[in-house]
């Protein structure tokens, strides 16, 4: 495979931000009450990840080493705000429901680790397609543990009622069904995981 | 009265791992063992406290004075960046033993979203509305943040003695490391959410 598309898939599959890394935890948990919630949390994350990425790529040269925490920080935060005043006036319904969570992008793990990791040391091209398999990943990942938590919790996928009325485990839209079926999802993983290189 | 409820209510019924997901990183990273999860668990009593009570005045009497509202993610994070940063050369210099205990753990401690989380929630007075009675001031702020950040210290010790018990047992391959974490903690927001309708 060729290096940017190796880039590309990198955060996608093996180095999944949710299932291999461990990072950017608390979004995962708290907002993937339904699919719909966690692939809004996931793309906001994704538009950060790609713009942060980017503008940091192109700034890594004139960044001071002694700054650099902080000056990668206000770059993030700038986009944060981006993404906040966004929302606010074209998803409205969705910006209430993720609520603190959208501005606490800022301290995703994610961010800060890619830019730090890979768009200080990359030029532009790259760092934008590590910041979408990045991105990407994190959404994937969102998606997927939001929608089997609304299926369990609701009987419902992607919003359309897919078991009778009378269903529901209301555990897992709380928070403790958030805990637990993380756990099973990366177990389930992890075991996938050993399969494939075996 | 409303200052116990506050406390209850921080502490127990809305804790901050258990029920609101804020502060998980630090919560599954550092509690394999008790002592570094209480030095961590200090810290962020610590730095928590301190930053409420800045950042509250910040937003009342510049973010708002001023209409800049919009500028608050960017001013909080900075300004509990720089927070941190003084803490530890002020500790440096005054106590130089709790700076053992706390040092390693400050750095860690700005990208803990429980710090800018709670921040905002103070700021916005949010919060206020999960406690009868509670109004949104200061100083009422400042002890829900307090309480809070105990919250998180208890949550961080009870989950490390769990995990240093759970370190001598045998687990199914998938299922160590972290998985087998989340699953403890699974349980122990099952039993946190015993006390919802207390407060």
């Amino acid at each position: 495979m060729n290096k940017p598309m190796k880039t590309l898939t990198n955060g996608l599959l093996r180095e999944n931000p949710t299932f291999g890394l461990v990072l950017g935890m608390c979004p995962t948990l708290a907002t993937t009450t339904s699919a719909i919630n966690g692939m809004s949390m996931g793309l906001a994350t994704l538009f950060v990840l790609v713009c942060s990425n980017v503008v940091i790529s192109l700034l890594r040269n004139l960044i001071p080493d002694k700054v650099h925490i902080p000056a990668y920080i206000v770059v993030i935060a700038s986009f944060v705000t981006m993404v906040q005043l966004l929302m606010q006036a074209y998803v409205p319904a969705i910006y209430e429901t993720l609520g603190l969570f959208i501005p606490l992008i800022v301290v995703n793990c994610i961010v800060l680790g890619r830019a730090e990791a890979f768009a200080a040391k990359n030029n532009v091209g790259l760092s934008a397609l590590d910041g979408l398999g990045m991105g990407l990943g994190f959404t994937l990942s969102l998606t997927v543990l939001g929608a089997i938590r609304e299926l369990l919790g609701s009987g419902m996928c992607f919003g359309m009622p897919v078991f009778p009325e009378q269903y529901g485990m209301l555990i897992f839209v709380l928070a403790p069904g958030a805990f637990i079926a993380l756990a099973y999802l990366m177990a389930g993983v992890n075991k996938l995981r050993k399969r494939m290189d075996a | 009265m409303v200052y116990f409820l506050i406390i209850i209510s921080a502490i127990f019924v809305n804790n901050i791992v258990f029920s609101q997901f804020l502060g998980i990183c630090p919560f599954l990273g550092v509690s394999k063992k008790i002592d570094t999860a209480a030095g961590m668990g200090a810290a962020v009593t610590f730095v928590l406290t301190l930053a409420t009570v800045v950042t509250y005045l910040l937003q009342k009497y510049v973010l708002v004075q001023f209409h800049v509202e919009f500028l608050q993610t960017i001013l909080f994070i900075l300004v509990i960046a720089a927070l941190v940063q003084i803490i530890e050369i002020v500790l440096k210099k005054i106590s130089p033993s709790l700076y053992q205990a706390l040092g390693v753990f400050l750095p860690l401690i700005t990208t803990n979203c429980c710090i800018l989380g709670v921040a905002i929630l103070v700021a916005d007075g949010t919060w206020a509305g999960k406690v009868p009675g509670a109004e949104a001031n200061l100083l009422q702020g400042t002890v829900y943040a307090f309480a809070t950040a105990l919250g998180f210290a208890l949550a961080l010790i009870l989950f490390a003695g769990i995990r240093e018990q759970l370190s001598m047992n045998k687990v199914p391959k998938a299922m160590e490391g972290t998985p087998i974490a989340l699953l403890t903690a699974g349980l122990l927001a099952m039993a946190f959410m015993g006390f919802s309708g207390v407060v």
